[in-house]
């Protein structure tokens, strides 16, 4: 008997992908992850365009990880331009990041992946059932939306955030409210490890590169080298030996390959590379959830996501109280354009996120090439598919739990494709 | 879509019947979308007000019974003019949802070049990706409301969205975002050595970008009464090039009646 199951536009992730499987007598015939997003074709929209367009429109690459984008873009023009962001700019800019990938983790946990454990479509039916974890998954998220307003302007597309530092630097005494806040929030992220505790994620695991910067002394955000768990190390200028972008067939977003077939980047694989750089209380968690790198399941990228949560919460209490105490600085520095290029890393919620420009004397972009963490995932969603199809067809599961766990495999990796196909 | 919406809502005293909406996006980056999503504070009561059928980016859940259709995004291949105009066929209200579907957002940068295969083989190479002009949602449907702003005001969506379960008219503003920074009393940004479209674009957003000492780029569109040369010759005095007033004008392609005009909107790479 053949079984064939086709999920148009999975919903609950960013984008559209679709899956396609077909089983015959409980063995795997095809099994694909295609996307069909449109492309915007951000890489030529920008050739042409000075220099202070590039944050501007890149940020339009994704709603979700709009701070990223503009993060990666500013910290490219100012490597093209060798200008270095003062340390209250870097405390700033980090803090910002924090909030964004706190929300962002917020809204694939909650949002996006919770539903599935109660079996339901989304999180509308929550509000009745289980009305406390409703309201206190969006107070979080709330409060890390509100901080990014707090800093970068607004929570989407932000508008201070600028090449050089900030137009304008957050209101102290609304800074410090924000530390209460965040206090506040550190028990919720409690509630919220006791949730995901109770909730069984799919054994299945297959062996992976993980790839993710790394930090020197601290867990990597904003720059740095890059390394794999093959044990690969690049300079952060050395993007394009890692990321290898290919075009396929069935997808209208790029593919990458390091060491093997493909890698994966997220939230796992940051973990898998820095465990030990994690704030002590997120260790804690990840060994209570047997996070011990390096881990191959995939699905455990969701509670690598939560585990990140706590670190980014803790780390941001401190960030605040050295920002309280350090006087303002002028919040921005003069910018001299020449020609150059540029290369940007940064570790956006789902992966590193690369953004590189060359720019003529006059600071006009006359190349740019934006490598997306989803564009790097694809191959590895991918290879994933065919053997989690693989082993439950082997197993007899019925085509409604394949497509539920296919559904699931793709979620866990948290799939930007809007951002992925650009 | 479960109890929580079942309740009836009632304005004054009388009920409200909720209608059924649906959102659908196409080429964009979805961020008008999350700012639904991203209204946590008032995020129930919003749902309370609608009862929202099709929303692929949260809900599995999928229903083609609504009466109004928020389309946010660009329209720029084939299959997405088809799946717009079955949309239209079956709403009564039809939503052009952020500046990318009011017209074409960001992505209309596409439009500037002559060579679209340049524009093709720069991103792909020789490896072959469908894609058409980028065009506005009321290029291929009529659009009956539109909701500015690259993102949208999730504010002033859902005071739209409230007007419109109540069967109220909705009414833009035709005054630029200058009269709604006056009232924030914030400096101008001409006097701290940054160029601005205030002047000239749509107001309603509370000046958002302004407020943030970041010049204003236009992203709602021209206001009632747009005046580009005396637009140009602030830009000039304050010694901002054209091309610098170039760049705005034509980022979110709200302003392409004027960026036409001057003869140097389409530009060869
Ligand atoms: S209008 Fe702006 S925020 Fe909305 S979808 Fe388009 S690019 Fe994203
Ligand atoms: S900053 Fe912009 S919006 Fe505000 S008054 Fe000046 S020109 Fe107008």
């Amino acid at each position: 008997m053949t079984i064939t199951i086709a999920i148009h536009h999975v919903a609950r992730v960013e984008g559209h992908g679709t899956i396609k499987i077909a089983i015959q007598d409980g063995e795997l015939l095809d099994a694909r992850w295609e996307v069909v997003e449109t492309p915007r074709f951000f890489e030529a929209l920008l050739v042409g365009k000075r220099w202070e367009n590039a944050p501007y429109i890149t940020s339009r690459i994704c709603g979700i990880c709009s701070i990223g984008h503009t993060l990666a873009s500013i910290r490219a023009v100012e490597n093209a331009f060798g200008i270095s962001p003062t340390v209250q700019t870097s405390k700033l800019r980090l803090l910002l990041k924090h909030m964004e990938t706190l929300q962002s983790h917020l809204l694939h946990l909650y949002f996006l992946v919770a539903p599935d454990f109660f079996n339901k479509g989304s999180i509308v039916p929550l509000v009745e059932s289980h009305p406390d974890i409703v309201t206190m998954a969006a107070g979080m998220k709330l409060l890390a939306n509100d901080l990014c307003d707090c800093i970068g302007g607004r929570r989407l597309h932000p508008t201070r955030t600028v090449v050089g530092g900030f137009t304008m630097l957050p209101d102290k005494k609304e800074l410090s409210r924000f530390r209460g806040r965040l206090n506040d929030v550190t028990a919720d992220l409690v509630k919220t490890v006791e949730l995901f505790g109770t909730f069984t994620l799919p054994s299945f695991e297959r062996e992976t590169e993980y790839v993710s910067l790394r930090g020197e002394d601290c867990y990597p955000f904003i720059g740095g080298d890059l390394v794999s768990t093959d044990g690969v190390r690049r300079r952060e200028d050395e993007y394009v030996q890692m990321t290898n972008e290919y075009g396929v067939e069935q997808s209208t977003s790029k593919w990458c390959r390091l060491s093997r077939g493909s890698f994966a980047v997220g939230a796992l694989a940051r973990i898998n590379n820095n465990a030990a750089f994690l704030h002590p209380a997120a260790r804690d968690v990840a060994t209570g959830f047997g996070l011990a790198p390096v881990v191959c399941n995939p699905f455990m990228n969701t509670i690598a996501q939560l585990v990140e949560c706590v670190h980014v919460v803790l780390e941001s209490i401190t960030l605040i109280e050295e920002l309280l105490d350090s006087r303002w600085e002028a919040p921005r520095q003069a910018v001299e354009p020449r020609e150059a290029r540029g290369i940007g890393a940064v570790e956006v919620p789902r992966g590193i996120l690369y953004h590189c420009y060359e720019f003529d004397s006059g600071g006009k972009i006359v190349k740019a090439d934006c490598v997306i963490p989803t564009g790097q995932n694809h191959a590895n969603i991918q290879h994933d598919l065919e053997a989690l199809v693989t082993r439950y067809a082997a197993e007899g599961k019925s085509d409604a739990e394949i497509t539920k766990l296919a559904e699931m495999l793709v979620r866990a990796y948290d799939p930007c494709i809007s951002c992925s196909v650009h | 879509m479960g109890a929580a919406q079942a309740k009836t809502k009632t304005y004054l005293g009388v009920p409200v019947r909720r209608p059924k909406v649906a959102f659908f996006d196409f080429s964009s980056c979805e961020g008008c979308q999350l700012q639904i999503v991203n209204n946590e504070a008032t995020l129930l009561d919003f749902l309370s007000l609608v009862e929202v059928v099709s929303f692929r980016e949260a809900m599995s859940e999928r229903s083609d019974e609504y009466e109004i259709a928020f389309i946010e995004g660009s329209i720029t291949r084939g299959d997405e003019v088809h799946r717009l105009r079955a949309i239209r066929e079956k709403a009564d209200i039809l939503v052009a949802f952020g500046s990318c579907a009011c017209f074409g957002g960001v992505n209309q940068l596409k439009n500037r070049f002559a060579d679209q295969g340049w524009v093709t083989r720069t991103v792909y190479g020789e490896h072959p990706v469908e894609t058409s002009a980028v065009q506005p949602v009321d290029r291929v449907v009529p659009v009956d409301l539109r909701i500015y702003g690259c993102p949208v005001k999730k504010e002033e969506v859902e005071k739209i969205v409230t007007n419109l379960a109540l069967g109220k008219s909705v009414v833009h503003p035709e005054y630029p975002v200058c009269t709604e920074c006056k009232a924030r009393e914030n400096i101008c940004l001409f006097d701290l050595g940054e160029p601005c479209l205030g002047p000239i674009t749509r107001a309603g957003c509370d000046a958002w970008c302004p407020t943030g000492r970041a010049g204003c780029w236009g992203c709602r569109g021209p206001a009632g009464d747009v005046n580009i040369s005396q637009m140009e010759a602030i830009m000039t005095d304050y010694g901002f090039s054209h091309e610098e007033m170039l760049d705005r004008l034509e980022c979110f392609g709200g302003f392409s009646a004027y960026t036409g005009s001057l003869g140097k909107g389409v530009r060869r790479k």
